[in-house]
């Protein structure tokens, strides 16, 4: 029977918390990119202006196509000298780190562009034409009336999203990013105890989005008690 | 741009001799096939078993069937993979334990991401199994009753048809994610596309061809999915319901 050993846990807290907050600011960034950006890609889809709605279309469904771990293996081992061709930046500088982020940022974007869109639906086509015929302009209407209703019905939705974009941070592990689990792993690795490392590291995720998904739950009562 | 395309690298002999180039994307496309098809017979049988479940009367069911759905949602991927892979092994009894260390390697490493994948996509199963069970209206399992079934007849004939016809929809995303998802065994060095994708920029020097050819290769996948499961919705969609005849 296998013989666990914790100790080398509590050592390596540090290392560890220094791997959850770069897996925090991945997420935080790749939220907050992916919720402009992916307003953006929605306004442009229901645009109609059929070049814009092609490109969303086109620029979303290749993302939703296409496995989150290819597209950060493109955007950490192919993007980088392409960008650093492109702009002539020096051979030496590693732009990889914030290469892979760009890529997991724009990946999100796609599915995020898909729920504002929903969003952006459910509100009734009447209030547009109301806007309209008080004299507000496209954008004017979007910004005041249309978006700020969309935001209300998505927050939980974006927020659950949120959550598996954070699940999804791990995956920066094929980037060599030290995130949260690439920390975790790295420790069990040199101590011998990958067992219990990645036990841990599976604890400590599982805490975290199952208390922010209850949180979401408990939101959505609120919000729209059924 | 100095870059030197060649797209007949494909055709060369791969390194070691055995197989071209293009043999080895072929191997890997097959091995995500396999993989994902195998992982989605789990996924479905046992998905549509907790899916019931967690609808059930009985508390200690429903409630074991909400644990086990919580619990796969919650962590990510890789590292569940990691845990199949990596530490159930070790657990084992030694007796059961060795025979599987020394056991084929890939065939490990197929076993854990099977497994994996298939156990990680059936909570999601089973959630969409869950509410289309709940969106069906009260009444019919109350007449089902009323007629004298007992509840597991009532199940058998009267709710879980109309739910099962009700929950293809959800579950082509489903399906099309178990393709996607299976790129994460690459990191425990299962040799699908992915990987593949990444063994041919290491081998050719052409990561553009490489990389180009297995993004590809996985749009391929998902277009074929859908237009199959567009077809397959169609025939079994319910008269009188949105998307029915």
């Amino acid at each position: 029977m296998y013989e666990f050993d914790w100790s080398s846990i509590p050592g390596a807290l540090p290392f560890l918390w220094d791997g959850m907050k770069i897996s925090l600011v991945i997420t935080a960034q790749a939220v907050l990119i992916g919720i402009v950006w992916g307003t953006l890609l929605a306004m442009m889809r229901l645009s109609s202006i059929k070049p814009l709605s092609w490109f969303a279309a086109g620029y979303v469904n290749l993302f939703r196509a296409v496995p989150l771990v290819m597209v950060l293996l493109w955007f950490f081992l192919i993007v980088p000298e392409f960008v650093g061709q492109l702009f002539n930046i020096p051979k030496g500088t590693d732009l990889r780190l914030s290469s892979a982020m760009a890529g997991f940022a724009l990946f999100e974007a796609a599915y995020y562009s898909e729920i504002i869109r929903a969003g952006i639906q459910s509100v009734p086509k009447g209030q547009i034409a109301a806007s309209y015929a008080l004299g507000m302009t496209y954008g004017q209407a979007m910004r005041l009336v249309v978006l700020p209703q969309a935001f209300r019905n998505m927050v939980p939705l974006l927020l659950t999203q949120g959550i598996i974009l954070f699940q999804d941070t791990s995956l920066v592990y094929v980037s060599a990013l030290a995130d949260f689990f690439g920390a975790a792993y790295k420790v069990g690795d040199r101590d011998g105890r990958l067992v219990e490392m990645l036990l841990f590291a599976g604890a400590v995720y599982f805490v975290i989005c199952f208390a922010a998904s209850q949180l979401v739950k408990r939101l959505q009562k609120k919000y729209h008690p059924a | 741009m100095g870059y030197q395309w060649n797209w007949g690298v494909f055709a060369q002999p791969s390194a070691t001799g055995d197989d071209t180039y293009f043999g080895w994307m072929l191997a890997g496309f097959k091995m995500t096939i396999g993989l994902s098809l195998s992982a989605w017979v789990i996924a479905l049988l046992l998905g549509a078993l907790v899916g019931v479940l967690r609808t059930v009367p009985n508390r200690v069911l429903a409630g074991i069937a909400t644990a086990y759905v919580e619990l796969f949602r919650n962590i990510p991927l890789l590292v569940q993979l990691f845990i199949w892979y990596f530490v159930l092994p070790e657990l084992l009894p030694a007796s059961i334990g060795d025979v599987y260390k020394q056991s084929n390697p890939v065939l490990q490493q197929f076993l854990a991401s099977m497994v994996c994948l298939g156990l990680f996509t059936s909570a999601r199963v089973a959630e969409q199994v869950r509410s289309g069970i709940n969106s069906l209206p009260r009444g019919q399992k109350n007449a089902g009753l009323a007629l004298g079934f007992t509840l597991p007849q009532t199940y058998r004939f009267v709710m879980l048809p109309m739910a099962f016809r009700l929950v293809v929809p959800p579950l082509t995303s489903e399906f099309l994610n178990i393709f996607k998802n299976s790129a994460v065994c690459s990191t425990i060095g299962l040799l699908e596309l992915a990987a593949q994708g990444r063994q041919l920029v290491d081998y050719t020097a052409q990561p553009y061809e490489s990389f180009i050819a297995v993004t590809l290769a996985y749009i391929l996948i998902n277009v074929t999915v859908m237009t199959l499961m567009h077809k397959f919705e169609k025939r079994i969609a319910v008269p009188g319901y949105i998307g029915g005849k």
